[in-house]
């Protein structure tokens, strides 16, 4: 299987899913202020990087069910106790 | 090779690597998450310090290294998939594109740091550089260790034949190397971004 189709897999896609959230949550994040919003969705961004490359390169998609909901689970509790900080705290 | 890796290709559910090596990355994951969310309570003690410090960071450094990161985890996914269908050169120019890009990575946050200390903002310059450098310098040494990994798995793609057990094996490593990116999602829009 050559290289070009290799890429056009879930991962490949998740890949360029991952370059467009990255260069977003960039353009998000300089020069907006002091917007708490905008802080709590540059976090909910990397939260769901984090969730696309644990699924689709760590291939915890397919994992036994257990993992995968602990690894869901961390994605959630990451975004959700990092922005309760910002926002509350 | 390629039989004995078809045979351990996915099919339905499947535990990527090994069960032991999942109970280190979910561990890792678990210690950085404690530094994360740390790292944002101090940051609540002192905003506005913590602001003015994070914007005499170099923001284009970083987004530049997550792109190095997330091209070399897309050439280690590479890698693997190469690897399953028997094509032992595409894997070994995939890994050795991978150890590249984290070497880059290496070098752009040496001359980060670099230009930092030469500016006065070391780590002794305040809590937030404090917290930059200790967070990025236990990143770093992921990444070195990562890079010894990504050895580890060169020196396999070239073995004529693989048993069931060293693919598991290097399946782990794979996922060290996408657990050192994961970090760094993380770590980029926290140290860099939110303000």
């Amino acid at each position: 299987m050559p290289i070009v189709q290799l890429l056009c897999t879930r991962a490949g896609f998740s890949w360029v899913l991952l370059i467009a959230a990255t260069v977003a949550s960039v353009a998000l994040g300089i020069d907006h202020g002091t917007g708490a919003a905008v802080s709590v969705v540059v976090l909910g961004i990397a939260a769901a990087k984090v969730r696309l490359v644990g699924l689709d390169f760590m291939e915890l998609r397919h994992a036994p069910l257990g993992l995968r909901i602990v690894f869901e689970t961390y994605c959630v509790a990451l975004w959700a106790v990092l922005s309760a900080i910002y926002l509350w705290l | 090779m390629s039989e004995r890796l078809a045979d351990t290709a996915p099919p339905t559910r499947r535990l990527p690597g090994e069960q032991g090596t999942w109970v280190f990355l979910l561990g890792d994951m678990l210690v950085f998450g404690v530094f994360f969310a740390t790292f944002m309570v101090e940051r609540a003690r002192e905003p506005t310090q913590f602001d003015t410090a994070r914007r005499t960071l170099h923001t284009g450094i970083g987004f530049t290294n997550t792109l190095v990161l997330l091209l070399s985890s897309l050439l280690v996914v590479l890698a693997i998939s190469a690897l399953r269908h028997g094509l032992t050169k595409p894997a070994r120019a995939c890994t050795l594109g991978a150890m590249c890009c984290g070497m880059l990575f290496v070098a752009l946050k040496a001359a980060e740091y670099w230009s930092m200390v030469a500016a006065g903002h070391g780590a002794g310059a305040g809590t937030f550089y404090l917290y930059y450098f200790s967070l990025t310098g236990l990143h770093l040494l992921h990444v070195v260790l990562g890079l010894a990994v990504l050895a580890f798995v060169l020196s396999q793609v070239r073995r004529p034949e693989l048993s069931p057990t060293r693919v598991a094996v290097i399946e782990g490593a794979a996922c060290f190397w996408h657990l050192v990116d994961l970090l760094w999602i993380v770590l980029f829009p926290l140290l860099y971004l939110v303000s």
